[in-house]
Formats: structure tokens, C-alpha cells, sequence
């Protein structure tokens, strides 16, 4: 006769945080393929390099804090983090770049404060705001879309520029690096001198920023997908993409001409990614179904603010760093009611 | 048939396996050749007994009797002689041993005189409730609570719904099915006597949707009776735990039980309906209770079944005559696999209280080291009684019940829903379960320190008011000396002055 040595249940659900983790990289695939297709194969490059620095970092950590390699190694979150970080990042991001920021969102955003579930803020948002104050000029170097670009890299090209920091003769990366929708949408607030709210503007696609569109509904796909396998919940999503479309009508409405389109703004730089698999990031995000109504809300809120009225071009990383620094005083006031307690 | 007025949060849909069980009619067991009974096998004070070693006795006999208002007695389940009054070996979560009667069968079964009863409108309430409370009947769905206090409600309380549950909501376990399927106008007998007993005006009949075939009996029998008043079957969706009394409370009626309070105080009362059928024997057939359904099932088994099984006979008598298959890596459960506690050996008894007996279950392995807990919030979910289940391991891992406590750690009810769904696989109860156990101690330590200073500060004071009382008896000794000195002098100065010089 054998022993449980365990009380009931007896019975187990069939959820994992492994299994978490792995449908979250595979709902990230049609994004990366977007990616790919309008920046080129360093995207591809940043990403496997990350993670490998990343589960070296990981191992040399749980060394350090004599915890079990296999179990932490093989639960994906070092791999989740590498993957969200190397998307963030510009294609042509030099290695050292993505080193640090690895190092930091492995070493300082996660194991410093307890490794895999104790960390306060998102590693990968962290290591993201680190390198964009560090190196501005190097994180927001980014790469035209394919189609307007007059230097398209090879392969070669990229690993060369990734790893040694030369371009091919008579390139710089100013020369070929280009604006981004929510760049030119910066530049325009305020002068009226070709502004990208405007539909011919060269960078502007369908019905947001060329490329980036394709981008976001990429990560909107792989979303929805998370939110159809239970892997995330639809609260913090939706409370979001609410809140930003809700205040970015509201001042297209007021000034259309100085205002991006609601449309730019949910389908330009980092939206639909941290709508998806940022904000939603179970650790760093309010537990209580309430709170993540409110931090969804709070997240696209700062992120309007910050991309219209702040000092960056993108503010999806502040606005979720500040978020999280809410969450245990969200949890705290958004307890559900007790069965038999009086509200 | 009547539709769930609400319905409880969280839950969760599991897979039934009543099937496995659920295919054959009730058996009676073999008659076993010992049978140890426990004096604990209720809720409240153990019974006392009242035999001794070597007595003689017949099927139906009491053997012990209540001790406390909290108490019912307890029966042989066979006739024989008693052989042993000491600790052995129950069931229990605790793995403990405890008081027994072990009877020896003398294998003729020989019932002693009953008295059943042909016409219950001629017994009074309060007679109903000691007929109930002399046959030992508690309440059969798992709690054990003695049921005639039930039938007792305070004069300020008035049951409007009496609400039976046949919902069974574990899996694997079928005896409640089987039950209403072979027995529904027993059962039905009984709510007609427990409706007597409470004078409600209205009673539910709850039963999951996965059991067809119970709810069609079960109305059938009511439409069989007339006496039967307003009673109704309604059909519940299979969510565990809807058997739970609250969560049950919730999905018939809408209402919710206060924390720490009863059904009662929202006036309702719940009974199973093994406990009916129980009331309807011993009124109507003046037996006590001897005997329950018991579901023997897992797939350790070969002819997984259920047996109309005497209390006290040995679970592996049952696994034996069911084909078992048990081997050394098998664990073998009492009650569900969602509550249900382990067995450390195969020959401890069936009490009241023991619905089902579960051998190998293949969903069931033992869990690998827990990850660290990544607050998905799924535990939050699935709770039935709206808990952070998150935020509570968090405070009973930092040893921090205090904090545990305002996140109402005692209004868990353990149903481990939220350990079913951890993508960590963290033992969430059994966390709970601790933490309880800790309060609690922590609590009581309290309690006793208080008192033990209490004690010490009127000690303090008494002996400072003795003090003071010694002193000022001193004091008036003092003066009254000297007030005597004083006239004693006067005196003397007196009688010098009257003497003449």
C-alpha cells in the first residue's frame, strides 16, 4: 500500500505553467513572421541570441541561489522574457545591447527579488526601459518597413551589423534607419507640416502605421489565441485596448486635425504586444478580476499620455512599470466579496 | 421539476466516472464475521457505551448511548457478543486510533423487537425528533451531524425551505444516485416526516444533471404521494462543488449563508437524502441506523458497485467481494477524490459517515515539487466562496496569519477546487488546512494567557487588598489599644484623684 502523503485532492487539473509558457510562444509566431517580413531576419537574429544568453544568465542564477536547475530552466518564463525583449527591440539592435538587457531583466528584474513569480515589474519592460534611457539612440534606431526601404540588408549583412557593428560600404545606421509612425506622430503634434494623421502620408498603411499594422493584428491573432485556450484572461486586454481607444477618440474627436486616429494608436509600436503578452504577464498584473479591469485601464490611460503629451515616442513600457508599482494597492482595494460577508 | 434560481462562482467541471459505478443495482454485503464500531463517528461528544465485554446482543441494540445534548447512540449492526471494548484503529484524516465496541457475529442476524411506527401523524415533533436521535441517525452525506438537531430549529427561527440534497457532487461516487433510483419512495417517506418535524411550507429536491434517472424517480414518487405537499425536484447543473450545504443554499435559493452562521439563519435546512431515507426506516420500520449505501469504485477493482453495507464491517471485506485488484502502489481513499481522505490500512471499518470507497484513480499522481506560485489568479476563479486563494498562501507562507485571517482563511471550505487548477501544483489546502489548525492554536494560546494573566493581576490585587485590610485591622487594633490605654490611664488618674490622700 502506497501513501499520497498528501491531503485532498486527490485529483489534478491538467494546467502547467510550462504549458503556459510554450502556448505563449506559439500564439507569438505570426507576429515574429511579421516582423521578420517588414524588418528583416535581424529581428530572427536578436531573438535566438537572446535566449540563449538568456537561459545562460537563468542557469548562472539558480546556480548562485542553489535552486534545482531543470524544473526553473525548463519552466519557459527565462525564454518568455528573452523573446518579449528581443520583439521590443530594434532589428538591427547590436548584441551588446541585447546582453545588457537580458542581464538586467534576468539578474535585477527577476532573481534579485526572488526569481520566477516575486518580481514586481516585468523583466522584460524593465531591461526594455534601461537600454531606452541608456542608449536612446541605439533603441530607436529602427529600420524602415521593406517597402520603403532603400538599403534592404541580406542575412549576411544583419549578423555582420548585429555582432560587429559594421554595415555594408558607404552605410551608417542614420542613413538607414528611418522614423516610426509613432516618431512622426511626435514630431507632428503640434506643427502641421505633413502630418502622418494624414492618409497619404508615406508612412501611414491601411489603417495605421505601414508594417506596424500588420504587426499588431499579428500579436491581436496570437491574442486572441491565448484568450481562447484560457492561457490569459480577456480583463486586462480588453480594460486596454478600452481605455486607449476611449481616450485617443476622444481627443480625435475634439481635434481631429492635431490627433492621431484611434486606429493609429491601437495599431501602432508596441500596443497590441504588451496588450497581449506584457500586460498580461500573470506575476507583474493585478489578480483580482476588478484590478485587472482597473490596471488594463491604467496602462492604456499612461500610454496615451505618455505618447502624446510625454518625452517618447512609445510609453507602453513606462506606462506598465508604473502600472505594476499599483498592483498590490489594487489588489488590496479590489478583494472580492466573501461568500456570507456583507459587501 | 423547478430551475436553480443562481448559481455560485467559480467551480469547476470534472469528469464524472459515475458510470464505472453507477451500472448495477445496491447489493447487500456479505455479512461479516467482526465488526468494530467507533464511539466517534458523529459530530458533537462520542457515545457512551453500555454494554460490556462478553454481553450477548441482537441486531438493533443499543450499544452505547449519547452522552451531551451533541450525541446520538450508537447500534449493533448484527447480533453476536461483544468481544472487545478498546482503541483501534479508525478512519480517519488523522491516520489515529480510537475507542471501538468490536462485536463478533454470531452469524444468525437476529433482529431485536422493533417498534415501528404506522402512522407517524401521531407522534408529536418532539417525539419524531427522539425517534430520530434514539436510532443514531446522522446526517449521511459526510459531515455526520446529528440530524434530529436539524429537526430542533430555535422558536425564533422559521424554516421557509427545507432543501434535500441529492446532488453528489464528487466524482466516482454514486450511493445518493443509486439511492434515489431504488429508493425513492423511502426517501420521499422521509421528507414527508422531516416536513412534519419543521413545518415548512416549502422543500427543493436538488439533483445534478448527470443523473436522469434519479430525478425521474424521485418525481415520480412525489407524484406518488399525496401527503407530500409543496415539494419539487429541481434539476442543478453539474458544477462540483454544488453539493456543498452553502454553495447548494446559493444555487436553489439565491440566498447565502452568513459566514460562521447556518442555513438555519437564512431559514433554510438542508439534509441529505440518505439521511430521508434513513428517518423513513427508523420511523416506519423502528430501525436504527445500521447500515448505508457504500460505493465501492476505482479502477482497482473489478466489479465496482455499490453495497447496502452494515456499519462496522472491514472495507477489505467489500474490496475482496468486488474483485479487487489492489497492489502495492495503489492508494486506496474514503470519500471522493476532491475530498476525500487517505487510508493507511484495508481493514479499518465503514462508518456512518463513509459514502464511498476509492481505490486507484489514473488521474491521480503524486505531485511533483511545486513551482513557485506565479499569481495567475485561476485559483481565484475557481473559488466557490470567492477567496484569493493566492493571497492567502502568500500570507501562510510568510507565516503571516493575521494577514490570513482578514482574508477570511475560515471561510475556506476546503473543497480544493483551487489546488485542481494551480499551473504550479502548489497544495493549496493543505496550506489552508495548516494555517487553520495554526490560528486556531494561536488563538487558543492566546485565550489562555489572557486568562492565566487575569489570574495573576486579581491574584496581585487580592493580596494588595489583604494587605490593605490587615493593615487597617492594625490600625483599628492600634486605636482600640490605645483608646483602652487611654480610659485604662483615665481611669487610673480617676481613682488616683478619688483616692483619698
Amino acid at each position: 500500500m502506497k501513501l499520497f502523503g498528501l491531503t485532498s485532492p486527490f485529483l489534478v487539473g491538467n494546467s502547467r505553467v510550462t504549458k503556459h509558457m510554450i502556448q505563449l510562444l506559439l500564439a507569438l509566431i505570426p507576429a515574429l513572421g511579421a516582423l521578420v517580413y517588414y524588418f528583416g531576419y535581424g529581428v530572427l537574429i536578436n531573438l535566438i541570441f537572446a535566449t540563449i544568453v538568456a537561459l545562460l544568465v537563468e542557469a548562472f542564477m539558480l546556480h548562485l541561489r542553489g535552486r534545482p536547475l531543470k524544473p526553473f530552466l525548463t519552466d519557459g518564463s527565462a525564454i518568455v522574457t528573452a523573446v518579449l525583449l528581443a520583439l521590443a527591440l530594434p532589428s538591427l539592435a547590436p548584441w551588446w545591447l541585447t546582453v545588457i538587457g537580458i542581464i538586467f531583466a534576468i539578474v535585477f528584474a527577476k532573481h534579485l527579488y526572488g526569481g520566477l513569480g516575486y518580481n514586481p515589474f516585468n523583466p522584460a519592460m524593465a531591461a526594455y526601459v534601461l537600454l531606452l534611457i541608456s542608449f536612446p539612440v541605439e533603441m530607436t534606431s529602427w529600420l524602415p518597413v521593406n517597402s520603403i526601404n532603400d538599403h534592404p540588408l541580406s542575412f549576411t549583412h544583419t549578423f555582420q551589423a548585429i555582432f560587429s557593428g559594421q554595415l555594408p560600404a558607404g552605410l551608417t545606421l542614420d542613413t538607414i534607419s528611418g522614423a516610426t509612425p509613432l516618431d512622426e506622430m511626435k514630431t507632428a503634434i503640434g506643427q502641421s507640416v505633413d502630418p502622418i494623421f494624414v492618409t497619404n502620408h508615406k508612412l501611414y498603411g491601411m489603417i495605421g502605421g505601414k508594417g506596424w499594422e500588420v504587426v499588431n493584428l499579428c500579436f491581436l491573432i496570437g491574442g486572441l489565441f491565448l484568450i481562447y485556450r484560457r492561457v490569459i484572461s480577456w480583463h486586462i486586454p480588453v480594460a486596454m485596448l478600452a481605455s486607449l481607444a476611449l481616450i485617443s477618440s476622444i481627443t480625435y474627436f475634439i481635434t481631429p486635425h492635431t490627433s492621431a486616429t484611434p486606429l493609429l494608436h491601437l495599431l501602432s509600436g508596441g500596443t497590441m504586444i504588451c496588450v497581449f503578452f506584457i500586460a498580461t504577464d500573470p506575476v507583474t498584473a493585478s489578480t483580482t478580476l476588478r484590478g485587472r479591469l482597473i490596471f488594463g485601464a491604467g496602462i492604456g490611460l499612461l500610454t496615451y499620455i505618455i505618447r502624446v503629451w510625454g518625452g517618447y515616442a512609445d510609453g507602453i513600457a513606462f506606462a506598465v512599470l508604473l502600472m505594476n508599482m499599483l498592483v498590490p494597492t489594487i489588489d488590496y482595494y479590489t478583494q472580492p466579496v466573501t461568500y456570507g460577508h456583507k459587501k | 421539476m423547478k430551475y436553480p434560481h443562481d448559481t455560485f462562482p467559480g467551480g469547476l467541471k470534472l469528469a464524472g466516472h459515475k458510470a464505472i459505478s453507477n451500472q448495477q443495482a445496491i447489493q447487500e454485503a456479505p455479512l461479516s464475521k467482526h465488526f468494530v464500531l467507533p464511539l466517534h463517528q458523529h459530530i458533537g461528544e462520542a457515545s457512551l457505551p453500555n454494554v460490556g465485554v462478553g454481553d450477548k446482543v441482537l441486531k438493533g441494540q443499543k450499544i452505547a448511548s449519547a452522552q451531551d445534548y451533541v450525541s446520538v447512540p450508537l447500534h449493533a449492526p448484527t447480533s453476536g457478543t461483544i468481544i472487545d471494548i478498546s482503541e483501534q484503529p479508525i478512519p480517519h484524516p488523522s491516520g489515529l486510533s480510537a475507542p471501538c465496541i468490536t462485536l463478533e457475529a454470531d452469524g444468525k442476524d437476529e433482529w431485536i423487537n422493533l417498534d415501528p411506527v404506522a402512522d407517524f401523524t401521531t407522534l408529536s415533533e418532539h417525539e419524531i425528533r427522539q425517534r430520530i436521535r434514539d436510532a443514531g441517525i446522522v446526517g449521511l452525506g459526510g459531515a455526520g451531524f446529528p440530524s434530529f438537531i436539524k429537526l430542533n430549529p430555535h422558536t425564533h427561527h422559521h424554516v421557509e425551505t427545507l432543501i434535500i440534497n441529492g446532488i453528489e457532487c464528487e466524482p466516482y461516487i454514486t450511493c445518493d444516485d443509486m439511492l434515489m433510483r431504488e429508493r425513492a419512495d423511502k426517501i420521499i417517506a422521509g421528507i414527508v416526516i422531516i416536513r412534519r418535524a419543521l413545518r415548512v411550507k416549502q422543500c427543493i429536491i436538488a439533483i445534478e444533471d448527470n443523473k436522469p434517472e434519479a430525478a425521474t424517480a424521485m418525481q415520480q414518487a412525489i407524484e406518488n404521494r399525496s401527503d407530500i405537499g409543496d415539494t419539487d425536484v429541481m434539476v442543478i447543473p453539474t458544477r462540483y462543488p454544488a453539493g456543498s450545504e452553502k454553495q447548494l443554499v446559493q444555487a436553489v435559493t439565491g440566498k447565502t449563508v452568513p459566514s460562521g452562521g447556518l442555513p438555519l439563519d437564512v431559514s433554510i435546512v438542508c439534509h441529505n437524502v440518505g439521511t430521508c431515507y434513513a428517518i423513513a426506516q427508523a420511523i416506519f420500520h423502528g430501525e436504527p441506523l445500521i447500515s448505508r449505501i457504500v460505493t465501492v469504485t476505482g479502477e482497482a477493482v473489478d466489479k465496482p458497485r455499490n453495497f447496502e453495507t452494515l456499519i462496522g464491517t472491514p472495507i477489505n471485506l467489500l474490496l475482496e467481494h468486488c474483485g479487487s485488484k489492489l497492489s502495492e502502489d495503489d492508494h486506496l481513499i474514503m470519500g471522493g477524490p476532491m475530498m476525500g481522505f487517505e487510508l493507511l490500512r484495508y481493514d479499518l471499518p465503514v462508518i456512518k459517515t463513509c459514502n464511498c470507497v476509492l481505490t486507484r484513480i489514473s488521474s491521480s499522481k503524486p505531485k511533483p515539487q511545486p513551482l513557485p506560485c506565479i499569481r495567475c489568479g485561476d485559483c481565484a476563479v475557481a473559488c466557490p466562496v470567492s477567496l484569493l486563494p493566492q493571497q492567502l498562501y502568500w500570507y501562510t507562507r510568510a507565516n503571516d496569519l493575521e494577514k490570513a485571517r482578514d482574508y477570511n482563511l475560515f471561510d475556506c471550505i476546503e473543497c480544493g477546487c483551487c489546488s485542481y487548477v494551480c499551473p504550479s501544483e502548489i497544495p493549496l489546502v493543505q496550506y489552508f488546512r495548516y494555517a487553520k489548525t495554526e490560528a486556531m492554536t494561536i488563538e487558543a494560546e492566546k485565550r489562555k494567557s489572557e486568562h492565566a494573566r487575569d489570574r495573576y493581576d486579581t491574584r496581585l490585587a487580592r493580596i494588595a487588598l489583604e494587605k490593605e485590610e490587615k493593615a487597617e485591622r492594625q490600625r483599628q487594633r492600634k486605636a482600640a489599644l490605645a483608646a483602652s490605654k487611654k480610659a485604662a490611664e483615665a481611669e487610673k488618674q480617676a481613682e488616683q484623684q478619688d483616692t483619698p490622700t
